[in-house]
């Protein structure tokens, strides 16, 4: 019997790659020069699936893939993913859940602890040549221990922040979403709050909802000016689930005392965007799961899920929208 | 009866000189001056108490302060005190124990994840407007969760750390210590091991101990060629402990992956300093203990121990060597 057809969209170690060979009749993209739209188009015409990370998976790709059954996303999000398009076309879309929960959560802790002790700054301070005296109380920074951590959006990510910053750094949290959690507010000592009480009362809060349409500018004017004046936005999720416009007023106006962003409206982000020369802003190109074992992890992943889907029949890994 | 005269050599908050002032008559630094030391021991010549960081108490400091009787640290080092000098002089010194140990373990955990993750390298390309589409992978660290912490020093700090890393990020625990520490031991599941073990197991490797003559560069080319190639050393303690030019030297055969420094064999260290040119080194401004909150509570535990120790010949504060 002939091995399926499939297309590699997306560099992947080279074990990875040969698993993927054994199991496929494999096409692969030029990885040499930066991923095209149009390449992908041109490949995916008679592949049964692909392994990709953040290509759109849209009407006109789908056009293109007549014969597309399934699609492995590398990462857990999938905004890539046209859903209702991909329904119609009986294509299935699969993710990485879990597997880069640990090293996102390590992140958001790196984040918080960045932002709030001006830690990029005042190492570019130090490398500037700036440190001329001891004692300036300007380096001084906002504690962990004992302040609150408000986490909006409670799934896993959000378990493994809420354990470090209760058990680890003792610090009060308290999280609201669309359901609660008794198990998570038992084993770390969490508490429930209303959205709104939570960005009252939060130091540090920290969006992890995905993005969807209730989503979209969750945070926006009415929420900043709820916020402390001296609390800190931590975002690593997705861009849009806030409003950046709305965030660059409350920085400039001091409604709130920083910001540590992975994510952004739009990545790459412009050049020109007035975050990238604030003073109270940290700011990451999107790379809060970027180890070299999570990134690993997680390509193994998409290609278990696919070669389990073309070859063993089975889905796994199918994202919740289509289970 | 007189209030007895003391001597505040380092800028503290108001409500501390606010205390200081209802037991004691205060005679304080112009701050707007650098200080030199003429200007120093012409005023502790009739002042029986000094409340200071880092000043130098030693016999040319000692032997022209005939009525001195207690010199009040605001930090948890005093390295800056010569022990049998004071001693011969029967001066009681203290420190400022406790106070700071979660800011300064939030410090290190930050200095853990900024040098492993590489934020800082990111943050600075990303302001510098580099960052292309799907170059995320530049940027690939090590991951926190789940590796192993190896501490060398394990006192109260010590143990604040081993309870974020372990407790928080499922870390696995190694230290070297003169004496066993079983409190960290049950706690954090900390494994006893000798030095030489602990900086050949360790993913990071952080430096917790007091600088004495036996601590002084007790990290030097032996012990850096030790640690793996994938290694992170942390020193948040003091400079001298670590033979500065090996840890460079390591750096630049690539011994080991990176550092994340606060503390320097010199502060501020000087701009020419080979590690302010490197990308895999993390520098802070000696910011172990900088929050408003604990700076300020420093200053209040230094304050009430000078008062103490002048009252009543007593404080929790006084360093053991002294005590």
């Amino acid at each position: 019997m002939s091995k399926p057809k499939a297309l590699l969209a997306y560099p992947v170690a080279k074990e990875i790659q040969e698993y993927l060979h054994e199991h496929f009749d494999l096409k692969t993209l030029d990885f040499t020069n930066p991923q095209k739209y149009e390449d992908i188009l041109e490949k995916i015409t008679d592949v049964e699936g692909a392994v990709v990370l953040g290509t759109p998976i849209d009407k006109t790709l789908l056009e293109y893939g007549k014969k597309l059954k399934v699609i492995s996303n590398i990462t857990v999000g999938y905004n890539n993913f046209d859903i209702d398009a991909m329904i119609e076309k009986g294509v299935v879309g699969t993710h990485s859940p879990g597997v880069l929960d640990n090293t996102v959560a390590d992140y958001v802790i790196g984040l918080m602890i960045a932002t709030g002790r001006k830690i990029t700054q005042l190492n570019q301070f130090v490398k500037n040549g700036q440190w001329e005296r001891m004692d300036n109380s300007y380096l001084f920074g906002k504690d962990m221990t004992g302040s609150t951590l408000g986490i909006i959006g409670m799934g896993r990510i959000g378990e493994m922040v809420a354990k470090r910053c209760s058990l680890g750094f003792d610090m009060k949290v308290i999280y609201n979403n669309r359901s609660r959690k008794p198990n998570i507010e038992e084993s770390m000592n969490v508490q429930y709050v209303e959205f709104d009480q939570l960005l009252k009362t939060s130091d540090y809060v920290v969006i992890l909802t995905p993005l969807t349409e209730s989503t979209q500018h969750i945070l926006s004017y009415r929420e900043f000016s709820l916020m402390k004046k001296d609390s800190i936005l931590i975002n690593v999720s997705r861009g849009p689930v806030v409003d950046e416009r709305a965030l660059i007023d409350a920085l400039e106006r001091g409604l709130i005392l920083g910001a540590g962003l992975d994510v952004y409206e739009q990545e790459p982000i412009h050049k020109d965007n007035p975050l990238l020369k604030m003073d109270n802003v940290i700011t990451t190109p999107h790379i809060a799961a970027g180890t070299e074992k999570t990134m690993n992890d997680l390509a193994w992943n998409a290609a278990k899920s696919l070669v389990s889907f073309l070859v063993d029949n089975k889905a796994i890994n199918v994202i919740p929208e289509m289970k | 009866m007189s209030k007895p005269k003391i001597f505040i050599a380092n800028p503290v908050p108001n409500h501390v000189e606010e205390y200081i002032s209802n037991h004691c008559e205060i005679v304080k630094w112009d701050f707007t001056k650098p200080k030199d030391f003429q200007g120093i021991l012409e005023i502790v010549k009739d002042v029986e108490g000094i409340i200071e960081v880092g000043l130098k108490i030693d016999e040319n400091l000692l032997s022209k302060a005939p009525k001195l009787k207690v010199v009040s640290n605001i930090s948890v080092g005093y390295n800056n005190f010569d022990i049998e000098a004071m001693k011969k002089y029967n001066i009681i010194g203290t420190n400022t124990p406790g106070v700071l140990d979660e800011t300064v373990a939030d410090t290190i955990m930050g200095l853990i994840i900024n040098s492993g993750r590489r934020l800082c390298e990111a943050e600075r390309d990303l302001r510098a407007g580099n960052w292309e589409k799907g170059d995320g992978d530049k940027y690939f660290g090590k991951d926190i969760h789940h590796s192993t912490l190896g501490i060398i020093g394990m006192g109260r700090i010590g143990e604040c750390v081993a309870r974020r890393a372990h407790l928080g990020f499922k870390m696995d625990i190694l230290y070297y210590n003169r004496r066993r520490n079983e409190a960290a031991e049950t706690k954090y599941n900390a494994n006893y091991l000798t030095m030489d073990e602990v900086l050949s197991k360790s993913d990071f490797v952080l430096v917790m101990t007091p600088l004495s003559d036996e601590t002084y560069h007790f990290m030097g080319e032996r012990e850096f060629k030790l640690m793996r190639k994938d290694a992170f050393f942390i020193n948040a303690s003091r400079g001298q402990v670590v033979d500065e030019k090996a840890l460079i030297e390591a750096l630049n055969n690539k011994e080991i992956a990176g550092a994340g420094l606060d503390v320097f064999e010199k502060e501020p260290t000087d701009k020419d300093n080979p590690l302010l040119k490197m990308e895999n080194v993390v520098t802070l401004p000696h910011i172990g203990s900088a929050t408003q909150k604990t700076r300020d509570e420093m200053a209040m535990f230094a304050a009430k121990a000078l008062v103490d120790v002048l009252q009543n010949k007593k404080s929790d504060g006084i360093v053991p060597e002294l005590r």
